[in-house]
């Protein structure tokens, strides 16, 4: 017991210190880069609920973090002219979103594999295609000016003092997004072993024996769709005030296929896996940011555009990594049983020749 | 000038381009039940060699059809190389690996894809040089140019090209057989590692064709152009029943047919509140109203599930 408190304040300290090591070792923009890799596990963790617990192929996530995004955009700020507070507006997006997902969840319930894949996919497009048409949302343009996120009189958008340090508002986001990140880590743990997580794994290992086990899975379905929805929608409410400017092209489906990428990459299900690879997946695009004086250095001259090359890169890591841990980097130990347990076994099909 | 017409043979002609690419994302579908992610970069790929080419030859002064022949003729072999390389590198080690593996490796072959092909050709719009007259024919009211004529009759062919390869030979038999078992068609003899090969050479071959009469169609192409052009095909095979390629063809002409529909009447009928920029919405929610009400597409394989 004693050992665990140990460990539970030291990776505590480890939080509490990271951005201002990270501020004086790397740089402001990385503090801002751990702001956007917290917003990203968050996303994640809510897709892991979806895809990772109840198994549902899902490629349009990033529609309900849109939802909470432009609710809190429209609500909180002059774009209409309202002012909310965030204690309302985290609950409501929370909700909205939620419902977003259960409606749009209801027709898809009896398909099932890619062909789910492929309908939430229409919708996530369908959210964005209205979000850039209609007028209440600005159209293409977006929405700016949308308020620093705001607790009683403690504004996140501007820096405070603390003890003769001088905090500037990524800092304070970082803490705010820690503390919802470890609400959202805990939810997710509860449920993993709850009634409902274990009825969502029974669906996911075999919908057909779940339901003639008196399973409804009609119910369950909804609900992982609802439940993964709602973490969108709080990271899509804690996105917009981070930011201060949305517009539709935060939340094309590559996003959604981001998303689905940290998930499984990271190991599906098991959360200290999709922690790490969100964590992983928002922060390697930047890791390869030398790449462009590495060319300079050695070629003396920068000879592929740096952008380019390190999606590149980016999206070969991706295909190293799936080859060689197809289970994902960090797989909960009972999947990585299930999946070796035949290893031992003797000639697959592919072996097979004339 | 007949609109309805008119869009139909514009719904028709794109239409037709999106059943080629599909039938190339349908065909692997069938077989290890993988969505190929990156088959619409193929395309694109296909699109800009064909460019290259086609520029390269424009530039001597070479006008007409044959300019084309010869960029869709350099763009196969090259499009059939990259299809079996990827196939190689990135699926065939996941054949056994959980069913998202594969789906992950393939998204990261489309983004590798794209950014090799910002690399090579840049990030900018690149036009397909002038080397056609294109006519055009009048049709009860509606205009259809000789590249629309020569693209329906370049995909027709293709298609019951792939159609008669699939049901009347041989290796389509061998296909079939893989498709529906892979393990007993290996011990029936079937060499199912080579036949995978094959699907996705077939799918690469067609997908170079589909590239090159997507740029000289539309005029232009980037080395983003195999995105959503992907998207609307794999939406097409779907609609028609994944795994079927009557589905496919069908899937990719209806789809056409309905958004470009769309693009002409929704503005009319709603009287403007919902323009043209809609007819996405059109399609994709059509997609959903096919699935809810037939699970497994237009064409698609009925009966239960394998349990």
């Amino acid at each position: 017991m004693n050992k665990r408190i140990y460990i539970g304040l030291l990776c505590l300290t480890v939080v509490i210190a990271l951005p201002f090591g990270t501020d004086a070792f790397l740089g402001r923009s990385w503090v801002r880069l751990l702001d956007f890799a917290l917003l990203y596990t968050m996303l994640a963790l809510g897709l892991n609920i979806v895809v990772g617990y109840a198994g549902l192929l899902d490629l349009g996530y990033v529609a309900f973090y849109a939802v909470g995004a432009y609710l809190y955009a429209m609500l909180a700020s002059p774009h209409i002219g309202m002012h909310w507070p965030l204690w309302a507006l985290l609950p409501m997006g929370a909700l909205l979103a939620a419902s977003f997902g259960a409606v749009l969840g209801a027709p898809t319930l009896g398909l099932r594999g890619d062909y789910l894949a492929i309908v939430t996919m229409g919708f996530g497009e369908i959210i964005r295609i209205f979000l850039r048409n209609l007028n209440i949302t600005n159209g293409p343009a977006g929405i700016d000016l949308i308020d620093p996120i705001q607790i009683g009189n403690f504004s996140f958008g501007s820096s405070h003092s603390l003890l003769g340090w001088d905090l500037p508002s990524i800092y304070n986001y970082y803490f705010l997004f820690i503390v919802l990140t470890a609400f959202i880590v805990l939810v997710s743990y509860r449920l993993s072993d709850s009634r409902i997580g274990r009825a969502w794994a029974a669906i996911r290992e075999d919908e057909i024996a779940a339901k003639s086990m008196g399973l409804n899975t009609r119910y369950l379905k909804l609900m992982a769709f609802a439940m993964g929805a709602a973490f969108g929608g709080i990271s899509g409410v804690l996105f917009a005030g981070f930011q201060g400017f949305i517009s539709p092209e935060s939340f094309t489906m590559g996003e959604s296929v981001m998303i689905l990428c940290m998930v499984v990459l990271g190991g599906m299900g098991h959360l200290s896996g999709v922690i790490m690879g969100a964590i992983l997946l928002a922060i390697l695009p930047e890791a390869f940011r030398p790449l462009s004086q590495f060319q300079q250095i050695t070629f003396g001259h920068v000879w592929l555009d740096p952008a380019n090359l390190r999606m590149l890169m980016f999206a070969l890591a991706l295909i190293v990594v799936m080859i060689l841990r197809p289970e994902g980097l960090w797989p909960s130990p009972v999947r990585r049983r299930e999946l070796h347990q035949n290893d031992a076994m003797p000639a697959s099909v592919q072996k097979e020749g004339p | 000038m007949d609109i309805f017409l008119q869009q139909v043979i514009n719904g028709l002609v794109q239409g037709s381009l999106y059943a080629l690419v599909a039938l190339g994302y349908t065909m692997v579908y069938g077989i290890i039940e993988l969505v190929n992610f990156a088959h619409g970069e193929v395309v694109m790929v296909g699109a800009l060699v064909g460019l290259s080419v086609i520029e390269r030859i424009a530039s001597r002064g070479d006008t007409g059809w044959g300019v084309i022949a010869i960029g869709v003729l350099v763009a196969i072999p090259s499009c059939m190389a990259l299809g079996l390389g990827i196939e190689r590198v990135a699926y065939r080690p996941l054949r056994k690996a959980p069913r998202l593996a594969p789906l992950i490796s393939a998204i990261g072959v489309s983004i590798a894809l794209q950014q090799m092909a910002a690399l090579i050709w840049g990030r900018n719009y690149l036009h397909y040089p002038d080397v056609l007259s294109n006519p055009q024919f009048h049709i009860g009211g509606a205009v259809i140019t000789q590249v629309q004529l020569v693209i329906l009759a370049t995909t027709g062919i293709l298609m019951l090209l792939t159609w008669l390869i699939v049901q009347k030979t041989a290796l389509g038999r061998a296909m079939r057989a893989s498709a529906q078992n892979p393990s007993v068609a290996g011990l029936m003899g079937v060499n199912v590692d080579r036949i995978i090969a094959l699907t996705f050479l077939m799918g690469s071959g067609l997908a170079a064709v589909a590239g090159v009469l997507v740029g000289t169609y539309y005029g232009v192409g980037n080395h983003t152009m195999g995105f959503m052009l992907g998207l609307k095909a794999f939406t097409a095979a779907v609609l028609g029943g994944i795994g079927s390629l009557g589905g496919a063809m069908l899937g990719g002409l209806l789809l056409g047919v309905i958004e470009n529909l769309g693009a002409g009447y929704l503005g009319s009928v709603t009287n403007g509140t919902i323009g043209s920029n809609y007819s996405d919405v059109l399609a994709f929610l059509m997609l959903i109203a096919v699935l809810v009400l037939r699970p497994s597409g237009l064409m698609g394989e009925r009966g239960s599930e394998k349990v």
